[in-house]
């Protein structure tokens, strides 16, 4: 018995944290899927079955699709920046710089990751100013006045526009994480193939991109899954619009809930968000469980 | 230089001496293209964050009329007046919501992390699997039903829901970073203490705590970063404009300022120094912080 008590005693180590997991996490998630059945609002307090009525509703609705379309915008931009880009960069800064500059570059490249997405957000907003901002005026500046224009105020660039400054927010990131792998790799690996003369651009292909494919595939996953879940950026610069342009599923979800009171609508575009991001997750955790029996 | 100079002095015996030159005209061609990328690089990320500095010391005029230039003079007066016009109040709100939700999050973290390396459980995989799993959900899908939830239970515009979520939805991760540094520590450790009589919970505060001081400060720094600039729960369960933290405080100043640049400039300048210097402060704790959450 005393064994028996101890051994259930252990639970309280974990006890708040599964607690507050189950109640704030797990719950929701739960009731949001339920939530998605039903229909209400703030007149109608009391939630009323529907079946599968909103889910009719959200895939009739081409405000919808369009949001769907430009979260998939949002994560092909976001590898090729992500994934591409940074890790270029990483391996160059590894490769060229020296110890001190590359601590002083890294540093650098890391900052607008530290700053709070609204900060970002607003200070984009003024540089996207059509007749004030920097961009239109740096246009000016090197002759390309012409493509001037208001940046998150017209259908065509909007969504665009936002998709540019997040890839400025975070490619410095991502390439700080790729740094981080490059140098665990055994610089033996470098100097062997130095020796059998081998320049830089083919040890990045040969060594360096198969040695950091483990965070590739990482960096892969997180970026589209946050692709998918983007809200704050948007929300900011443009809430969605002008017309609906540049909405994704986040802020679609947001306006219909509290702007819109139709709460059951968001419900369904919060689980069609699930269903994605849950995909991508266990995707993710099948690749990493594959490999570990291959290895 | 390196690769550039060993190049050179090998006897490469299969090449004539035109195609040795040519291999160094290239890499040295290789060498300038990466410089520029590299600089380019760091000029266009600095720059907007220079421009935001700089313009929140001008006037609207200089601001529009001389976007490049710096400005003439250092008008300390916009910070003042963005300070006073709301950053002063958010600044505390966010202070408020940030502290608390460190040292939740991080305590409660590490005393689970103990728990699930140390101690056998009853159904102990299970509980792993949960906080697992916690690392796939996202707050955006829980929005609506946080929303009910925190209504029916009175927490709904307190400074109490954003703490209470900026811990749980950070847990997983915490946990899972915590729990890879100790798992590290020696057992012997817990043994010797134990022949000393001390119990679970003494070993726990007095010997395992201050021996995972490394990895504690980069979890806090990691969720200071987070609760300083979380911004959706921030927007949807504070309606009370004194309740409002920074992100969401500062969306309400550019639309309240909306001709007035220095002033908003100043503010956003303000708001993004703190998690910027601690950036640069605990940078090794942070990029610890950062790999050891993602490369595992």
């Amino acid at each position: 018995m005393g064994t028996l008590l101890t051994r259930w005693r252990t639970w309280l180590w974990v006890l708040p944290a599964v607690a507050l997991l189950l109640v704030f996490v797990y719950y929701p998630i739960v009731d949001n899927l339920r939530l998605s059945f039903f229909s209400w609002n703030a007149f109608s307090p009391e939630p009323r079955f529907v079946g599968l009525d909103n889910y009719a509703e959200t895939f009739a609705d081409p405000v919808f699709w369009r949001a769907l379309l430009n979260n998939t915008a949002y994560a092909v931009v976001s590898l090729v920046f992500q994934a591409g880009l940074s890790l270029v960069l990483a391996a160059l800064l590894e490769e060229l710089v020296g110890k001190r500059m590359r601590g002083l570059l890294r540093t650098l490249y890391f900052i607008p990751a530290a700053m709070s997405i609204t900060v970002v957000g607003v200070l984009f907003s003024f540089l996207y100013n059509p007749r004030y901002g920097l961009v239109n005026a740096a246009l000016d500046a090197v002759g390309l006045g012409h493509l001037g224009r208001a940046w998150l105020g017209e259908e065509s660039s909007a969504i665009w526009s936002v998709i540019a400054m997040s890839q400025w927010q975070s490619v410095g990131y991502t390439a700080v994480l790729f740094v981080v792998a490059i140098q665990r790799i055994p610089r033996e690996y470098y100097e062997a193939a130095r020796v059998d003369g081998s320049g830089a651009v083919r040890m990045f292909f040969s060594i360096t991109l198969p040695m950091v494919r483990e965070m590739t595939t990482l960096i892969v996953i997180l970026t589209i899954s946050g692709a998918f879940l983007v809200f704050n950026e948007v929300m900011v610069m443009t809430a969605g619009g002008p017309d609906n342009s540049s909405q994704v599923l986040g802020t679609w979800l947001y306006r219909k809930a509290f702007f819109e009171d139709d709460m059951g609508y968001a419900a369904t575009v919060a689980t069609v968000i699930f269903v994605i991001t849950f995909a991508i997750a266990a995707l993710q955790l099948a690749v990493s469980r594959r490999r570990r029996y291959d290895a | 230089m390196i690769a550039l100079g060993s190049s050179m002095e090998r006897p490469a015996a299969s090449h004539g001496g035109t195609a040795r030159a040519s291999l160094g005209v290239r890499a040295l061609a290789g060498r300038l293209l990466g410089w520029s990328l590299l600089g380019a690089f760091a000029v266009a990320m600095l720059y907007p964050v220079l421009w935001m500095v700089l313009s929140g010391f001008k006037d609207n005029q200089e601001i529009f009329n001389q976007p490049w230039a710096p400005p003439g003079e250092l008008r300390w007066e916009n910070y003042a007046r963005a300070w006073d016009l709301g950053v002063v109040r958010y600044f505390g709100n966010s202070v408020i919501v940030t502290g608390a939700s460190i040292v939740a999050t991080t305590l409660i973290s590490a005393w689970a992390a103990y728990g699930l390396c140390r101690l056998r459980l009853p159904f102990g995989n299970a509980v792993a699997l949960l906080v697992l799993g916690g690392l796939l959900l996202s707050p955006t899908v829980a929005l609506i039903p946080l929303f009910r939830l925190l209504t029916s239970i009175g927490l709904f515009d307190t400074h109490w829901a954003l703490i209470v979520l900026y811990t749980a939805f950070r847990i997983p991760f915490t946990i899972f970073l915590i729990r890879a540094y100790m798992i590290e520590l020696p057992r012997a450790v817990d043994e010797a203490a134990t022949i000393d009589g001390a119990t679970r919970t003494q070993i726990f505060w007095r010997v395992i705590l201050p021996m995972c001081r490394p990895i504690l400060v980069s979890a806090a720094l990691l969720q200071a970063l987070f609760a300083w600039n979380e911004f959706a729960f921030a927007l949807v369960f504070i309606s009370d404009e004194s309740l409002k933290t920074l992100p969401v405080g500062l969306v309400a100043m550019q639309s309240r300022l909306l001709t007035d640049w220095p002033v908003v400039l100043a503010g956003l300048t303000m708001a993004a120094l703190p998690t910027i210097l601690l950036f640069l402060v605990g940078q090794r704790q942070f990029l610890r912080g950062l790999t050891e959450g993602v490369g595992k």
